[in-house]
């Protein structure tokens, strides 16, 4: 309680001066839709009032979101219901169901905008599918409980890590033949390609690190630990990673400790924790990457980091157990 | 670079990037049969296949040993013990390690040694060993287990007690080839304690079965209830003489006479049951003089596992294991899969199939398994005791976990539960 009060005198200070710099700079209005493991929606925030604007009802556990290229299209993996659900990113209509095979977890583009590759999590597989023929193309057989899904931005290497397995592996996107496998500590939730595409950050949600790997050559080129004074390590359990464009922040959540890390992706040093909701997991940038979202699973809300000030904004309320985070441009 | 070869000090960041080095160059020189994927020089993985057959494969073989004892029926139908307790934890854990050992050209191997008589059983695990086998599950009973670690004592395996939740194992009759990734009782009988300190339900009114498991609990419970300022009150042995639930007229029977027996006793906040057969633990709750919970071997109880978790992302291990055995998964399970899932653990990271390798490297501090606890588990270096948070639950849902956030340690708050560092009688780890 003390937190949310907290960042509501933030979110009370920071809404004069928001206003002010708003006279300065328009900022620009985005729309950021979140899922609801447990309630089967996906809310819809609007970035400029940070107020939820619209509540998309979906099918059985919706976990990955994210946008069609061309924006057109929200998909969401609802996981219990084995397939991907298509909304209009606009109207918020449902358009059809994609095949995803069993339990979707996340998913990623290939930066063509075709085809989605997706990480089944109870089936240890990647399916590659089809999203204007609605057809699996193949499935990748990887380690156990594949999770994390990074696509490097020239689209021709994805990475996938596996919970259980406890590896990164490095897939030709040509072949849709794994070449690389490499083990990471314990867990491994997300991969992420620098927007450059010669690192993949991978976080280790048990073992506590993030491994920051040169895509190139898969050596490890550092190891970042999280140290919070007053929280014990085993609850520092990093999970979302998100970096600007101009390469110079990361934002690692920390799952229980409640905390986001900011990153100097330069030196790999931790440069600040923000506390935010309970059990942060996954988090989104506006496309203008002046603003972070992040989802905060067992406090039902969403709190809004300013990128450049390195502080929460506001906490809003979503629905129950919010998940995964897109931010449209739009 | 042999994996033996690592000192403590060279595991550090570098030495786990020259690790990966060394994995590149076995992966090349193993790959190198296969057309190059890509410019990098990388190859695609082999598909799986038949393991043991295909060169450079490690095979490696995981025992487990069933002794078959009797048992009597559970009081209700929805507790009846599958045939295949704790073999379908171990069949879970080999196809999770085999689809990483893959990746890692290590194939595991489950050979399961059942037997009634525990001589012909120890026999045929001596003699799997002696031909090379290096681990082993034991669901054995607590005899049994001694027996087995000294006839394996010297010989380059370990065993895993998945079974037994004796303290003696762990502590005045711990042997070095032995580890516990079953919980024992006093980490069982600490999880319910912490809870009950922090309701403040401190008067306890125990109720102890005849069986020597039963007393064996209730030791359990006493050194619990003086450890988190609990105070046991009234203390009685139930001797089990009731109605049967099964019988027709049975619950009326029972329904006089459980609450006759637990009447005129001294206030009490909760009523503490040890049955661990279960043969009249469940006749209690809803049935005391007095209305209050029961908790213990009825009523609440703590587990290592149970079929209703979803956190830590149980789900996906909950219906890879009902997928697998077309049941749910029970605690036994969980211990064996936990036990054979750490040879998988310590075989990835160490690019080996060796045991005394994996053995070695199993008691550093360096070695840790993700089991679904929500943090990473370790075994205790002073008994060989697996650490982990344990689930305080009803037989439908879990209440709570223990560790209790207001209990602290100066090491680990998974130290909480059971029997600590200071006093362990275990002398077997000290070198």
């Amino acid at each position: 309680m003390r937190q949310t009060k907290n960042v509501g005198i933030f979110a009370a200070l920071l809404a004069g001066l928001a206003m002010m710099a708003a006279a300065a700079t328009p900022a620009a209005a985005y729309k950021v839709f979140v899922s609801n493991e447990k309630e089967n929606t996906v809310s819809v925030i609007d970035s400029e009032t940070l107020a939820v604007v619209h509540t998309i009802k979906t099918g059985a556990r919706p976990r990955g979101i994210t946008l069609t290229k061309d924006t057109k299209w929200l998909l969401v993996c609802t996981s219990d219901d084995n397939r991907i659900e298509v909304f209009d990113s606009k109207t918020y209509e449902h358009v059809k169901n994609l095949p995803s095979g069993p339990d979707p977890e996340l998913f990623a583009f290939h930066p063509s905008g075709n085809p989605l590759y997706i990480a089944n999590e109870d089936d240890n597989l990647v399916t590659v599918v089809d999203i204007h023929s609605d057809k699996i193309l193949v499935e990748i057989p990887v380690g156990v409980e594949p999770e994390g899904m990074g696509m490097s931005p020239d689209g021709k290497v994805l990475v996938n890590t596996s919970e259980t397995t406890n590896m990164a592996h490095f897939i030709n996107t040509e072949t849709n033949e794994i070449f690389d496998n490499v083990l990471v500590d314990t867990r491994p939730r997300v991969a992420e390609f620098t927007a450059d595409g010669s690192q993949v950050w991978v976080s280790s949600e048990i073992g506590g690190t993030v491994t920051v790997l040169e895509a190139a050559t898969r050596k490890q080129l550092a190891k970042i630990k999280f140290e919070i004074q007053g929280i014990t390590p085993d609850a520092i359990q990093p999970v979302g990673v998100r970096m600007t464009k101009d390469g110079k922040w990361a934002f690692v959540a920390l799952g229980p400790s409640n905390r986001v890390a900011i990153v100097d992706a330069k030196t790999f040093e931790v440069v600040k924790y923000v506390l935010v909701g309970q059990r942060v997991w996954q988090l989104a940038l506006t496309p203008d990457d002046k603003l972070l979202f992040t989802t905060n699973g067992t406090s039902n809300d969403v709190t809004v980091i300013d990128v450049n000030r390195q502080r929460a904004v506001k906490s809003i309320k979503v629905g129950r157990y919010p998940w995964g985070v897109v931010a449209a441009p739009f | 670079m042999t994996d033996g070869s690592l000192t403590r000090t060279e595991r550090t960041a570098s030495a786990l990037y020259r690790l990966l080095l060394a994995f590149a160059a076995t992966a090349a020189v193993a790959f190198a049969s296969m057309p190059l994927a890509s410019a990098g020089g990388a190859a695609p993985a082999a598909p799986e296949a038949s393991a043991t057959a295909k060169p450079g494969v490690v095979t490696i073989p995981i025992i487990l040993a069933r002794e078959r004892i009797d048992r009597l029926p559970p009081l209700s139908l929805l507790d009846q013990r599958p045939a295949d307790d704790g073999l379908g934890g171990a069949k879970l854990a080999i196809d999770d390690n085999n689809t990483t050992g893959r990746f890692m050209k290590q194939a595991f191997v489950l050979d399961v040694v059942e037997n009634a008589d525990p001589a012909a059983l120890i026999a045929a695990v001596t003699a799997k060993v002696s031909a090379g086998a290096g681990f082993v599950v034991a669901d054995v009973a607590p005899d049994t287990l001694l027996k087995l670690a000294d006839a394996l004592a010297g010989k380059p395996a370990v065993i895993f007690n998945a079974g037994a939740p004796d303290d003696r194992l762990r502590e005045e009759d711990c042997r070095a080839n032995v580890k516990h990734s079953a919980p024992s009782r006093s980490m069982l009988s600490d999880a319910l304690a912490q809870y009950m300190a922090v309701k403040r339900w401190r008067r306890w009114y125990l109720i102890v079965g005849e069986r020597p498991e039963d007393k064996l609990y209730a030791e359990a419970m006493r050194r619990s209830a003086k450890r988190f300022g609990m105070k046991i009150v009234e203390e009685r042995e139930f001797k089990y003489e009731v109605g049967s639930r099964r019988a027709d007229g049975g619950f009326e029977q029972i329904q006089q006479q459980i609450p006759s027996f637990l009447q005129n006793a001294a206030e009490h906040d909760v009523v503490v049951v040890s049955d661990e057969a279960e043969v009249f633990g469940d006749y209690f709750p809803y049935r005391t003089w007095e209305p209050r919970p029961v908790i213990g071997t009825a009523g609440l109880y703590a587990t290592s596992w149970h079929p209703a978790v979803e956190l830590w992302g149980g789900t996906q291990f909950q219906n890879r294991f009902k997928r697998l055995n077309n049941r749910n998964m029970t605690a036994l399970d969980y211990d064996v899969w936990t036990a054979v899932r750490s040879v998988g653990e310590a075989a990835t990271r160490k690019r080996s199939g060796d045991p005394l390798t994996l053995i070695s490297y199993m008691l550093t501090p360096e070695f840790e398994i993700a089991a679904f606890k929500g943090r990473k588990l370790t075994y205790r270096d002073w008994n060989g005791q697996l650490r982990q948070p344990l689930l305080v639950t009803t037989a439908k849902l879990h209440v709570t976990v223990s560790p209790q956030p207001e209990f602290l340690h100066q090491y680990s708050e998974l130290d909480t539960l059971g029997i600590d560092k200071p006093e362990t009688k275990c002398t077997a780890y000290k070198k």
